[in-house]
């Protein structure tokens, strides 16, 4: 039996793309580019979005992603360690009490997910979490 | 000719003490004098409600051998407390006399000696006499199952648990929760749960489609004894999926869900509880942590990382109450609960000695009755073993290295990679190694044995990769096994670094070069969690590997540099 | 493709004016990347979810633009505050140019 290295045998079946673990490639830039970008350098505030993963992803096909921002018009979500770091683009109306959304999303490896959320008063908050992609396998 | 109890009484008096026990009464008593089934289940029966805790029993019906950890390195916060000492350090902190029966029964040192003399532990015909002295004095006690319970033997593997839950359903738990149970299959596990004469509990199990707490498993009970209102909640493995084969249960998630645990604290405190106990599966470091963010649990009952104290971990206002493995202990844990506090604790955590206390007649027979059909085939003898068998331990085991050999040589490999797990039974020297010992340490439903080239810095990121589920410093992301077991590999583990820089040194021992990142090596291993996995079990390799060795010889493992413990 | 497309929602059958309640969505769909490659090493061509909407009595509670990073069969999971007794109208957009659509009605207490 000959497995190649995408279908490896301790990956969780999830895992999308089989990247270094120890070596994470900088696709980082990437979205604090896009995020530059976006906001022409505004001044990102903190502390105002609620963004929710869980430490370690069970599968990183399908991490559930939860985030919120009272009062926010636009939320956008980016995945630092995936190729293409855009995950989503929200936009609340009127009969959004919460400005808030659960999604699953996927990541290739361990990597810090953000949110940008742009704020009622046309302001920026931006967080970030880190979601550990892990090959397991071990657990006793 | 003497009997295994007069013999007990003899080896115990002329044990001397060391220090004082503050290890309870059974182990002083027990060193100074002799071992008896009273002195094991006494107890001033304290307070007004009690509770019974065993788990991580890992199919082991009749009694075995189990030689506890003599590496077991804490990280963070972790590094130097409780459990994370070992041996001597272990007994000095607790005041336990060498030579002790709690020495044998908590310790590793000198295991194959003191196994001589104070026998076998667990068993659960024994088990069952406990909980009926313990239910004597407190009739209502609460008897909680930590899980783990269907998984890890012959009979339990060829029946699909089911040897495990007649059994059990005899004792009559109140509650259970659950982790190993999972790699039954869900259609199985589904299946007997909606069968359970009681509570299959975990606040923890969710639908993993719609993100929705799992019908068949409540996240608590409610029970009321003596008047008084105590909550039990349920906290099933939170790294199921990832560390066992989430493909096998894939309509469920599971995670710490902590801000759930504290919702859920609160919703049996709004509902009338005066007392609330986590029915745990998260490890004795992952319960710390859960405690001291999650205010309001009085007692955690703690299962998975197979620890044994004497005494509970105390955060803030909760104790942590961790019982052992493969049915070696039974924690009793006595609470006065007062307008809605718990004002005071005794506990104990009773070993199971099984050559000193009797058997439960009827259960045995039960036992008996599983086994039956299976008898033959088990009790075959494939070869003996001149060395002490084990595999606790955080990076080797003698067991491992040699189901390591055998993935060497039965599957030609260059390298051998055996999962860090810690259930299995040890084998004392001069035994027998029969079947039903060989599936006591490889059985589940995902032995295949693979065969594959892998490259050097494959190799490397694995081992950094099960590094940090084990030695990172957040007990959050430790999922409680110990290091993958390398054959034919060495390497040097740094502890205080991160991910990615722990590992180095990685040697092909066969020729003593050092591992090159861009060549490729041929891997043998078993217990993948990949759906579709080919290969031979591992329990025919290790059979044939031992049947042409005829005797075991236990070697020291030297390759393995550990650094920063 | 031929199975995507079949969404599922759970909507609350009533509530009470002005409250705030939770809908769940689920679509089926395979969610291709564009990323991936098949067994020739070919790059297997993007077809995903790419917009999701949910309006009521033809007022907007959330507008998604989905990236090819959202898993196979994508969920949301939002809050919608009801004003008064009507219609969900869910709708999915495929990249192959298909709509899909679902409706549910509440009643107000």
């Amino acid at each position: 039996m000959a497995l190649n290295r995408r279908e490896m045998i301790w990956i969780s079946s999830g895992t999308v793309v089989w990247t270094a673990l120890g070596s994470i490639p900088s696709f980082a830039s990437k979205a604090s580019d896009l995020i530059n970008e976006l906001t022409s350098g505004a001044k990102l505030g903190e502390g105002l979005i609620d963004l929710i993963a869980p430490e370690i992803a069970e599968n990183g096909n399908a991490v559930p992603l939860d985030v919120s921002a009272e009062g926010a018009e636009q939320i956008m979500l980016f995945g630092e360690g995936n190729p293409e770091p855009i995950i989503a683009t929200y936009n609340f109306g009127p009969l959004s009490p919460s400005r808030g959304v659960s999604t699953r999303v996927r990541l290739a490896q361990t990597q810090d997910v953000i949110a940008l959320a742009k704020m009622g008063d046309s302001s920026w908050q931006i967080a970030r979490t880190t979601v550990k992609v892990t090959i397991g396998g071990c657990g006793g | 000719m003497i009997s295994r109890r007069d013999f007990l009484q003899v080896s115990m008096a002329a044990t001397a003490i060391v220090g004082a026990s503050g290890f309870g009464n059974w182990c002083r008593l027990a060193a100074q004098q002799s071992l008896s089934q009273d002195q094991l289940v006494q107890f001033d029966t304290f307070g007004n409600v009690s509770l019974i805790h065993i788990t991580d029993i890992h199919g082991q019906l009749n009694p075995i051998y189990f030689r506890e950890p003599s590496v077991n390195i804490g990280v963070g916060d972790n590094r130097g407390a409780v459990p994370h000492i070992t041996g001597a350090d272990f007994r000095k902190a607790y005041g336990i006399a060498d030579g002790s029966s709690s020495h044998y029964a908590l310790t590793s040192g000198d295991f194959s000696a003191l196994a001589q003399g104070y026998g076998r532990v667990g068993g659960l015909d024994n088990v069952a006499t406990v909980i009926k002295a313990i239910r004597a004095d407190r009739p209502e006690a609460i008897l909680l199952d930590g899980g783990d319970t269907w998984h890890g033997s012959y009979t339990c593997l060829k029946t699909a648990g089911q040897d495990m839950v007649n059994v059990m359903n005899v004792l009559k738990p109140d509650a259970m929760t659950f982790h190993w149970e999972f790699t039954l299959g869900s259609d199985r596990v589904n299946e007997i749960v909606r069968n359970l004469p009681f509570a299959a509990l975990g606040q923890n199990i969710f639908d993993a489609e719609w993100d929705e707490p799992s019908d068949l498993f409540p996240p608590y009970k409610m029970f009321e004894r003596g008047g008084t209102k105590i909550a039990v909640i349920g906290q099933a493995f939170p790294y199921l999926p990832i560390a066992n084969p989430g493909w096998m249960f894939s309509e469920y998630s599971f995670g710490i869900r902590d801000e759930n645990m504290a919702a859920m604290v609160q919703e049996v405190r709004l509902a009338g509880a005066e007392c609330v106990v986590v029915l745990s599966h998260n490890g004795f470091d992952v319960d710390k942590k859960m405690a001291s963010l999650v205010p309001g649990i009085d007692v955690i009952l703690s299962g998975h990382t197979h620890d044994a104290l004497p005494e509970p971990g105390l955060i803030n206002e909760t104790i942590i109450v961790p019982s052992g493995s493969n049915g070696k202990f039974v924690s009793r844990v006595d609470l006065d609960i007062r307008n809605g506090r718990m004002m005071g604790y005794r506990t104990k955590l009773i070993p199971i000695f099984s050559d000193v206390i009797d058997s439960d007649k009827d259960v045995a027979a039960l036992i008996s009755e599983q086994r039956a059909p299976y008898a033959t085939e088990m009790s075959e003898v494939i070869g003996q073993t001149d060395g002490l068998l084990y595999r606790r331990g955080n990076f080797n085991g003698t067991w491992d290295d040699l189901i390591c050999d055998a993935l060497l040589s039965e599957r030609d490999a260059e390298i051998a990679l055996s999962p860090g797990v810690r259930w299995g039974p040890s084998l004392i020297p001069g035994q027998d190694i029969t079947r039903e010992d060989i599936f006591g340490v490889t059985s589940m439903t995902y032995g295949q044995a693979y065969r594959s080239e892998m490259s050097g810095k494959l190799l490397h990121e694995i081992l950094e990769d099960v590094a940090d589920n084990i030695f990172n410093p957040n007990p959050y992301y430790q999922q409680g096994g110990d290091m993958v077991r390398t054959g034919g590999l060495g390497y040097s583990i740094d502890l205080t670094q991160s991910q990615g820089a722990r590992i180095s040194d990685l040697t092909l021992l066969k020729t003593g070069e050092r591992i090159d990142p861009d060549k490729s090596y041929m891997v043998a291993g078993w217990a993948s969690i990949m759906e579709g996995t080919e290969g031979p079990q591992i329990w025919d390799i290790v059979e044939n590997h031992i049947r042409k060795l005829g005797t075991v010889r236990v070697l020291e493992n030297n390759s393995i540099k550990v650094f920063g413990a | 493709m031929s199975r995507s497309g079949k969404p599922r929602v759970k909507v609350p059958k009533s509530a009470v004016v002005g409250e705030t309640i939770t809908i769940k969505t689920l679509i089926k769909h395979k969610m291709e990347s564009g990323q991936r490659r098949d067994g020739d090493g070919n790059i297997v061509p993007r077809s995903i979810i790419n917009r999701f909407v949910a309006d009521f009595n033809g007022q907007n509670i959330i507008d998604v633009k989905l990236e090819p990073s959202i898993s196979t069969n994508p969920y949301f999971a939002f809050d919608a505050i009801v004003p008064e007794a009507g219609e969900f109208v869910f709708t999915w957009y495929d990249d192959d140019g298909s709509v899909y659509e679902k409706k549910k009605k509440i009643k107000v207490e």
